[in-house]
């Protein structure tokens, strides 16, 4: 019958939800016969509505003549024209049990008989007894004078303050949820007119809006959200078809209904807002379609008829209705339907599926998830002790026990946490309106893709993540992607192209949000600095273009030519870091002049557990985020004294050539010392803030841990140096540092940011190839050679007698694997005829795709940081080129091209490592 | 003014102090803290209670009372702010007291300085008097730290 099982099953469930709170309600009425309680029965009277008004447009005609007829009772009740007595409360009830049963089985619920109860309640508006007032017209069996009878007047008799409060609010909520919902899918629709269940999905949502509406007495939002209906109802009857004025006036009207919803959640009450020009705008495109639609698309004041909507439903479906037979059925539903021989056991088992879905899904406030996270810590504080002691005391059962509790708690937290979590096309929704608005705005034409929409975040990050998104969306949108006119004289398709894609990778989410525009405009956005004085002359002049293109990031920075409404304020990007950067993400910038734009933004999947560095200074442990971590130095207390130097008594400390600010903790803390330090060694903890990196020394360093992070009260939110606390194994509480806080402080980072950008050689590590930390090796014959220090994991020194062959290739045993290795120097054909004095090979372990590679050279000279311009490239395979480093003429090495010649040479697969 | 009748009262260097007995949460022995480098003088640390992290506000630093004695180890006064739960270390824990709103008075003009702001007023006991506490003030340590 319905093709469609999702939406029937959505049906399903949102029904049985309704109907629950109708039997409570009913029988709150029978208990108050005489004075009737108006909200209630409105609220029945609601529930019945929708489920008619949906049957009816999933072609279930017994059960939208039931509701149908259950809702006219109810009408009367409402207008005081009917007495809730037992008898009418019985029927209704009795009426509602058969729509439950009809929902229970609905694939077969058309040729199910229900006439009994039809008349049951038909009968019910004839019996005197009931009757309050003479005048009210005695019913006739055609339903259509029944419907038409006094929706109008509900709407005065009801103001909306007679309803609870809390539907108002479920109300606000759903609308809110299904607007957005709406403009994604009006988005989707643009692109693809014809998709009629879409458009079936948008004229649903709508309709259940000014239903909603109708009932709760928001009558300007009713007669808007009519206009729209018969608009939509036109679109989806062909007699007009879906283009871009439609589109707009579509969603003129549904901003407009975010207006009023929002006035009724602030102030309770509609809007002022003029709906006319909205209204006849749908009105006259409507007209344009046809002309029995102009009628009532014209006059909408004669607004709130709910049955209109059922009517123009049942009769301008020609695609959804696939016999002829159940049309026929629409017009009598009184008409007995003999029962057809159905396939019985598909709807059984659909029956079995719709009511488990029913069940499978609730709303759950936040704040208690926040609270039940809380106590899965505390479980997971006291497991840790149980496990302590049961160790301790060494009775197996308690062991077992305990491990199993393990067990639990840790699937227990698990969940919780899931529980948080939620797809990132939450946030994306709003955005192919956004695109579609700000390109019109902008003279453009652009399309938006989506990937990984289901990648699921923790709900406070999505939070977090939202304001900066739509920045980075608006940015592309307005500076990215080019005019048609200028992207077709460039060659390129004259619509653009925004790609939003997001990813789980290494603990981690990954947003890219990229464009196929222009790209940064690398000398413009240096002049533009310059101008500003957000650098200087010279200082440009070095930029390499990776960091140039990072000069966006600057505060008060923007290249825009005039400020338009969309962006270009300056205020932008910056903020977008730094809002990144406060839930421990980066950002990230890449630009190919002519190709695009692709902004990379990491982030945690949580911000309630983190991974952090452990530490103790002065008796007291802290913790460190490990996002901010780089290296930990450990320095025995003799060589310390020769190897921190002061400048002007501002300590320092060479690390690998370089000068690093050394800032003790225990200064920053202005702890008293508890006696002389009893260590022995100093720990140097390196922590890179922004761009800077700096040593903070502490007493001791313990461990790395996943910790929860809690907040802390107010009365510290003065304190700058830390950024929160949790809570130990032991139970106590350890406070988190924020390293941020600790470098303003200690003055590492100057509130003048423009210093950081000086300091290039900070950045060398992400800065690509022309500004790297090398290592220099050197082979026979004063060659050298380098590569990246990224590359190599670690260095070994082998002795000659354990290389072992397989197939001609030399490899080693190395921590249970086979390690080939490779000679560099024969590799590259230079003369390596030096046997090592000690007998010992130096090998630098190099590790790609899982496998390890072993690189044996001469020596190993040296690691440094040099900014190496590559002054003459290598034809040969597997040297990137040469470059003077530290005055020597050095080759740089392609590590992967060298390991791909090695590969396809021996065939060395990665099932040979293992 | 205050608007229960029963508070719960403690002593501070040997004075009755109380605070609205609806506003406590709960009242507990000394815990174990973790000091904090920086923060204000009378917060003197975070205690873990079940899985809350709760601020602790010692009470004779706050009014400017003389420190107590390192052998005495103070209790907790656990109220609920707004902000979630604060601690108040306090000497010792006294009754739940009825109060009659009549024998309550200002506090005088020749009370000046820190306390003045924290106290709302005395009540006349037999043979005492009770001074009630106002604990959003007193939870405010930006406000009266100077």
């Amino acid at each position: 019958m319905i093709e469609d099982d999702e939406l029937l099953k959505d049906f399903v469930i949102e029904s049985q939800e309704h109907l629950a709170s109708v039997e409570t309600q009913l029988l709150e009425l029978e208990s108050s016969t005489d004075c009737i309680d108006v909200a209630k029965v409105n609220n029945v009277f609601r529930a019945i509505h929708s489920i008619k008004g949906v049957a009816g447009f999933l072609n279930l005609k017994t059960l939208e003549s039931l509701a149908h007829r259950e809702e006219e009772v109810l009408n009367r009740l409402r207008n005081h024209e009917v007495r809730p007595t037992s008898q009418v409360i019985n029927t209704l009830l009795r009426a509602s049990d058969c729509i439950k049963g009809l929902l229970e089985s609905i694939t077969t619920s058309n040729e199910q008989d229900v006439s009994e109860h039809i008349h049951a309640l038909e009968s019910l508006l004839k019996n005197p007894n009931n009757l309050i007032v003479s005048q009210v017209q005695s019913t006739t069996d055609d339903s259509d004078s029944c419907v038409a009878i006094t929706p109008n007047e509900s709407n005065t008799s009801v103001p909306a303050k007679a309803v609870n409060p809390e539907v108002i609010r479920d109300f606000l909520i759903e609308s809110y949820d299904s607007l957005e919902q709406l403009e994604y899918s009006l988005v989707t629709l643009e692109q693809t007119p014809q998709d009629s269940e879409l458009l079936n999905a948008v004229f649903r949502t709508i309709h259940t809006l000014k239903g909603s509406s109708g009932f709760l007495g928001y009558g300007k939002l009713e007669s808007l959200a009519h206009a729209t209906e018969n608009l939509l109802s036109d679109l989806r009857n062909g007699t007009c078809t879906f283009d871009q004025a439609i589109g707009t006036a579509l969603f003129a009207a549904i901003d407009l209904i975010r207006k009023h919803l929002e006035s009724i959640e602030t102030e309770s009450t509609e809007g002022d807002f003029c709906a006319d020009d909205v209204i006849k705008r749908l009105g006259a495109l409507s007209a344009s379609g046809n002309s029995a639609t102009a009628v009532r698309a014209n006059s909408p004041s004669a607004t709130a008829i709910p049955a209109a909507p059922k009517r123009s439903t049942s009769i301008n479906r020609p695609v959804a209705v696939p016999k002829p037979k159940q049309e026929q059925h629409a017009v009598v539903p009184n008409a007995k339907v003999a029962p057809v021989d159905g396939d019985s056991k598909s709807s059984t088992e659909s029956t079995t599926a719709s009511s488990a879905a029913a069940e499978s899904t609730i709303r759950v406030d936040v704040a208690l998830l926040d609270k039940l996270m809380t106590r899965v810590g505390e479980l997971v504080l006291s497991r840790n002790q149980i496990l302590q002691f049961a160790c301790s005391l060494g009775n197996s059962d308690l062991q077992s026990a305990s491990q199993h509790l393990n067990l639990i708690t840790t699937e227990l937290q698990e969940g919780v946490m899931k529980t948080r979590m939620q797809p990132i096309g939450n946030v994306w929704s709003k955005f192919p309106r956004l695109v579609r608005d700000l390109a019109s705005i902008c003279g453009k034409s652009v399309r938006i893709e989506m990937e990984g929409k289901e990648t699921e975040l923790d709900k406070t990050i999505i939070e977090a993540i939202k304001d900066p998104l739509t920045h980075l969306v608006r940015n592309n949108v307005d500076h990215g992607i080019e005019k048609p006119e200028v992207r077709v004289a460039a060659g390129k398709p004259a619509e653009g192209c925004l790609t939003l894609r997001a990813y789980h990778e290494g603990g981690q989410v990954n947003i890219e949000i990229s464009d196929d525009g222009g790209g940064l405009n690398l000398d413009r956005i240096k002049s533009k600095a310059i101008e500003k004085g957000l650098i200087t002359v010279e200082h440009a002049g070095r930029l390499s273009d990776r960091e140039a293109s990072q000069l966006i990031f600057l505060p008060g920075f923007s290249t825009a030519e005039k400020v338009s409404n969309v962006s270009g304020r300056g205020v932008g990007m910056d903020v977008v870091k730094t809002n990144i950067e406060k839930i421990g993400g980066t950002v990230d910038l890449q630009s190919r002049e002519g190709q695009g734009t692709s902004v990379k933004i990491k982030i945690p999947l949580t911000l309630a557990i983190i991974p952090a560095l452990i530490i103790t200074n002065n008796g007291n442990r802290f913790a460190i985020p490990q996002v901010n971590l780089l290296e930990l130095v450990r320095l025995e207390l003799a060589d310390a004294e020769k190897s921190i130097e002061r400048i002007q008594g501002a300590p320092v400390y060479r690390l690998r050539g370089r000068l690093l600010p050394l800032v003790y903790l225990s200064q920053v803390l202005q702890s008293k010392a508890n006696g002389p330090s009893t260590s022995d060694c100093i720990n140097i903890v390196v922590l890179r803030v922004d761009d800077r990196q700096f040593g903070l020394v502490v007493d001791r360093i313990n461990d790395t841990e996943e910790i929860v992070v809690k907040p802390m009260g107010k009365q510290l939110k003065g304190v700058p140096v830390f950024a929160g606390a949790t809570i130990m194994g032991d139970g106590k509480v350890a406070l988190i540092l924020d390293v941020l806080g600790i470098a303003h402080l200690s003055n590492v980072l100057s509130k003048d940011r423009n210093r950081a950008h000086t300091d290039s050689t900070s950045r060398a590590k992400e800065a690509g190839l022309d500004n790297q930390t090398l290592l220099v090796l050197g082979t026979g014959n004063n060659r050298r050679l380098a590569l990246p220090i990224s590359q190599v994991a670690r260095l070994e020194k082998i002795p000659l007698e354990s290389i072992e062959y397989t197939d001609n290739q030399e490899v080693v045993q190395y921590r249970g694997t086979i390690l080939p290795l490779i000679r560099l120097a024969k590799h590259f054909g230079i003369k390596d005829t030096e046997t090592p004095v000690d007998g010992l090979l130096n090998v630098v372990v190099y590790r790609e795709n899982d496998c390890n590679y072993g690189l044996v050279v001469h020596r190993v000279i040296d690691i440094v940081e040099a900014a190496c311009e590559i002054s003459r490239s290598s034809q040969r395979k597997g040297l990137l080129g040469s470059a003077i480093i530290h005055g020597h003429v050095t080759d740089l090495v392609d590590l992967p091209a060298v390991i791909k010649q090695l590969v396809t040479k021996t065939k060395i697969t990665s099932k040979v490592c293992y | 003014m205050l608007t229960a009748r029963q508070v719960c009262t403690f002593y501070l260097d040997k004075q009755m102090y109380g605070v609205d007995v609806q506003s406590v949460q709960e009242v507990i022995r000394y815990q174990e803290m973790t000091e904090i480098p920086l923060a204000p003088d009378s917060v003197v640390g975070l205690i873990n209670l079940r899985g809350q992290i709760v601020t602790a506000i010692d009470l004779r630093r706050r009014l400017g009372l003389p420190c107590r004695a390192d052998t005495e180890l103070p209790m907790n006064v656990v109220v609920q702010s707004d902000d979630g739960a604060i601690s108040l270390l306090v000497d010792q824990i006294g009754d739940v007291q009825e109060i009659d709103i009549d024998n309550f008075e200002s506090p005088p003009e020749t009370l000046q300085g820190a306390s003045r702001r924290m106290i709302r007023g005395a009540y006349k006991m037999k043979d005492r008097l009770l001074l009630i506490l106002d604990t959003e003030r007193a939870m405010n340590v930006a406000l009266l730290d100077d």
